[in-house]
């Protein structure tokens, strides 16, 4: 699928295959051809009547801004045109020797979504504001998760336990936010729990020097077979003392939260929400542009050069690898006290894993791996919305529609990912 | 493996010396090689096979029982015997062990008794029954385990046996409810259906890993979803799946032709399934040990690099891979519908077997034998574990903790030879070393 095409003005021969060799990828104007195929078949042939209208503003926003109607049919015969021309243009970029820039692809992208909903939406009204603010609550555990990810691999510890530590989260803190009636303190639980899920992680992979995929998968068995075992014989007798967490409140930030779509989206949500920006911004700066950052990747990168100037190798992974099960323990406390209250057995349902993914997706960068995970999370709030207001489509497709697209983004866009290069090797000193 | 293999391998090896480096670096990753050489290269597993290898027996005995002793704990925390005993502790101490005694020692006879032999039953035949429980719940464990071992074998992570599972189980139901053929004939049909399907969807990885460089572990969790709700659609749509005259999201039941005949008559649950078990783990043995093209396995697995410069085609061998993988995971599905739930499945019919397989794989080193007997025990606790559950009201899950920590104490000796108090492997020449430094440092002081 790629050709290789060599520069005639290379200086020296060596340093020509390295400099000057422009690998041709066709892979993106294909995925980008498949969908803009599919979606003039089902948008422009299978087009259905009637108008589609977005819901823009809620009650409380600064100034009212009026539903947006659009045509059915006829934008879904305009917008699958553009996409073919999107990627015919992608693929002429490709045969000049040009890449695909990732706007094009965006863009495209974007447009995908805009003809689906509309299509999906015949006759009926979208509420944009409703659909985000639940996506962007679906995807706060994922985001925490993916970020323990990030840390834990750029340390250079595969963090396959997500799943464990958001479990463990989630059952420590609707203990001890129902003990102490206290959500905070069950937050500050949930972390505590996500971290001792990691000190195992991190005890048997550094100190004992087990395979660290095997850990993470045991040690994922081991928290749901721990947290079910308890349920059942602690929680659910004793339901109303144990199992009877607070939930956290919205928290509106005054003036921000009246902004139309933004407002209500980012700002008029829970605490556990407002963490996650936090949480996400510090990751990423702290991760490039600090001295904690640069010992952790280099950890990750090259532990022998890292051991070389200082850094102690095996301290740095186990400390940062504890931290990434905290950051992602305290993800899991938004399944209990950020959404439903009480804890069931195995509520996380593969969001540890999905996280995982969502690292993989965003190439073990902070950022991407966060925006990966707001694409599941609006996949799937995606569903439930289109399902409350009657789709065309049956459920399980749409259910499906966020692993298929992950598949294709994973196949056709992103290719091959590469993790940091001493990611899941232990490091002996010798 | 034997030198005579090796130019079979490397057709367009442009390096005489690699396949000879690539074989030096194969052989002490052997099963029970004698002496690990010391400086084998950091690949996936050989750090934890070394320590497999260099321990022995006793480390896999002591790490059940730690197990065990860990279970315990958990059963006595929980008990509410022992909590209402615990209360008046200080008066009168003894009816706390009391407590404790009966409920720990209640557990494990139950799962003794629900997966070895039951004592409590008046004949041989009715007492060993529990055995060949362990044995029924053991076959898609060791099947969908070959599977998952020779993904690791070739370096790839198979966590898709969930959606395999449920692939291979839906395409081994529908050849077994809707087709109408003799009784042989039937059963190999519906298997070949279920192997076949199981293995495609477990192909389009390997495809997708060897085309494209899409990792294989998004890959298989996605593909484990799109499976679920596929299946979950197929079961709830009539015509597709689902039982004629139903609103259930369930198939109809497996015609008799299609279902494993009995082992040992119908006293017993346990079918042919399990011959089949043994014969995949024979076929994974020879594949991986005996075959050309096991080594290529081996090879890529090790270090696909110089797989690739010594003229293996990696990415065939992905994508070969994946569907013999995949089809072994499908046998556990075929084996589910067939054997297992003959009355029509729903959309759980793959009973978190594609997990467990995983750690089936782990605890038996990826080695076929070692599958084999890692999914018996697994199959036994789960036998056992359903018994606990029903008599001692102890709940299943205890299983799933039991499974994790052997798997978890088997792979860190280091750890269990401290809690014992064993001597290490090492601490022969560790002894001598320091007797040399402190002899050193008589000598500076004087």
């Amino acid at each position: 699928m790629s050709t290789v095409t060599g520069d005639a003005l290379a200086k020296t021969p060596s340093r020509a295959i390295a400099a000057t060799t422009v690998v041709k990828s066709w892979k993106s104007p294909i995925a980008l051809g498949i969908f803009a195929v599919l979606s003039i078949v089902l948008f422009g042939f299978y087009g259905r009547a009637g108008t589609s209208r977005f819901g823009i503003s809620t009650t409380t926003d600064f100034f009212q801004i009026p539903a947006v109607a659009v045509p059915t049919r006829a934008t879904g015969i305009v917008i699958p045109i553009v996409l073919a021309v999107i990627a015919l243009y992608a693929a002429w970029l490709v045969y000049r020797g040009h890449k695909v820039r990732v706007w094009l692809i965006a863009l495209f992208a974007i447009l995908v979504l805009i003809v689906f909903l509309t299509w999906a939406s015949a006759g009926q009204t979208i509420p944009v504001p409703g659909l985000l603010v639940g996506a962007v609550g679906l995807s706060v555990p994922l985001i925490f998760g993916a970020l323990g990810g990030v840390i834990s691999e750029r340390v250079g510890v595969v963090n396959v336990a997500i799943e464990g530590q958001l479990l463990g989260g989630a059952f420590v803190s609707a203990l001890i936010a129902s003990v102490t009636h206290s959500a905070i303190l069950g937050l500050i639980g949930a972390a505590v729990a996500g971290m001792l899920v990691s000190f195992v992680l991190a005890a048997f992979s550094i100190k004992y020097i087990v395979d660290q995929v095997i850990v993470g998968v045991v040690l994922n068995v081991l928290v749901t077979g721990l947290t079910s075992f308890l349920y059942s014989t602690v929680l659910s007798p004793n339901n109303e003392t144990l199992n009877n967490p607070p939930r956290f409140d919205r928290l509106p930030i005054p003036g921000l939260s009246e902004i139309p779509i933004i407002g209500p989206v980012l700002f008029r949500q829970t605490i556990i929400v407002y963490c996650v920006y936090v949480a996400v911004a510090v990751v990423w700066y702290c991760l490039f542009h600090t001295r904690w950052g640069l010992r952790l990747r280099s950890s990750g990168e090259h532990p022998q050069a890292a051991d070389t100037v200082g850094i102690n190798v095996n301290r740095t992974r186990f400390w940062n690898v504890s931290l990434a099960g905290a950051i992602a323990g305290f993800g899991g406390a938004y399944f209990t006290l950020g959404s439903v209250g009480g804890f069931t057995k195995e509520m996380t349902a593969g969001a540890g894993f999905i996280a995982l993914a969502a690292v993989i997706f965003g190439r073990w960068d902070p950022l991407k791996a966060t925006l990966a995970a707001l694409l599941f999370g609006f996949a799937t709030n995606l569903q439930s919305v289109l399902s409350t207001i009657g789709s065309p489509v049956p459920s399980e497709f749409m259910l499906m529609l966020p692993y298929i697209v992950t598949i294709f983004a994973v196949a056709g866009l992103v290719g091959q990912s590469k993790p940091p290069a001493a990611s899941g090797r232990p490091y002996i000193k010798s | 493996m034997t030198d005579s293999q090796i130019p079979s391998t490397g057709e367009v090896s442009t390096n005489a010396q690699l396949p000879e480096a690539l074989d030096a670096d194969q052989i002490p990753a052997e099963e029970a090689a004698p002496t690990p050489a010391p400086d084998e290269p950091q690949s996936r597993f050989s750090g934890v096979l070394r320590e497999i290898a260099s321990g022995n027996a006793l480390i896999s005995v002591l790490a059940v029982v730690l197990a065990l002793v860990a279970g315990a704990i958990l059963i006595a925390l929980t008990d509410p015997g022992v909590r209402a005993a615990s209360g008046y502790f200080l008066s009168r101490p003894a009816d706390t062990f009391q407590a404790i005694w009966n409920a720990v020692s209640g557990a494990y006879v139950a799962l003794f008794q629900g997966s070895i032999y039951n004592f409590g039953r008046p004949t041989f035949a009715a007492g060993i029954k529990p055995l060949t429980e362990s044995l029924t719940f053991a076959t898609p464990l060791i099947a969908a385990g070959l599977g998952v071992a020779v993904a690791f074998r070739v370096g790839l992570f198979n966590i898709g046996g969930q959606g395999q599972i449920l692939i291979a189980a839906a395409c081994a139901g529908w050849v077994g409810f809707s087709f109408n053929l003799p009784f042989p004939l039937h059963l190999i049909v519906a298997l070949i259906a279920g192997t076949v399907g199981g293995a495609l969807w477990g192909g389009i990885v390997g495809l997708l890993r060897a085309r494209t460089g899409a990792h294989e572990v998004i890959v298989t969790i996605m593909l484990n979803y799109v499976a679920l709700y596929l299946i979950s659609f197929m079961l709830r749509t009539p015509g597709l799946l689902q039982a004629k005259g139903s609103n259930n999201p369930k198939s109809p039941p497996t015609r008799d032709s299609a279902i494993f005949p009995h082992l040992f008559g119908p006293t017993y649950n346990l079918s042919i399934g399990f011959i089949l078990a043994i014969l995949a783990t024979i076929y994974v043995w020879y594949l991986l040990n005996r075959s050309g093209l096991g080594f290529k396995f081996r090879a890529v697995g090790e270090n696909p690099s110089a797989a690739r410069v010594a003229g293996i085609n990696v990415k065939n061998i992905y994508v070969i891979a994946m569907l013999v993988s995949a089809g072994l995971v499908g046998l556990a599905g075929a084996n589910q519908v067939q054997a297992s739930i003959t009355t029509g499945f729903g959309s759980g019919i793959d009973a978190g077997i594609g997990f467990d397989a995983i750690t089936v794989a782990l605890l038996g080193r990826s080695r076929p034998w070692g599958v084999f007997f890692a999914g018996i025990l697994f199959g036994a606790l789960k036998a056992g574990g359903f018994t606990m559950q029903a008599s001692q009201n102890i709940p299943i899950e205890i299983v799933l903790v039991l499974q994790s920590l052997i798997v978890l104490f088997i792979a860190a000796p280091p750890l269990v030879r401290a809690v014992f108090r064993l001597p290490s492997p090492s601490s022969g020449p560790r002894r001598r070393k320091l007797a040399e430094i402190t002899g050193t440092k008589a000598v500076v002081t004087k």
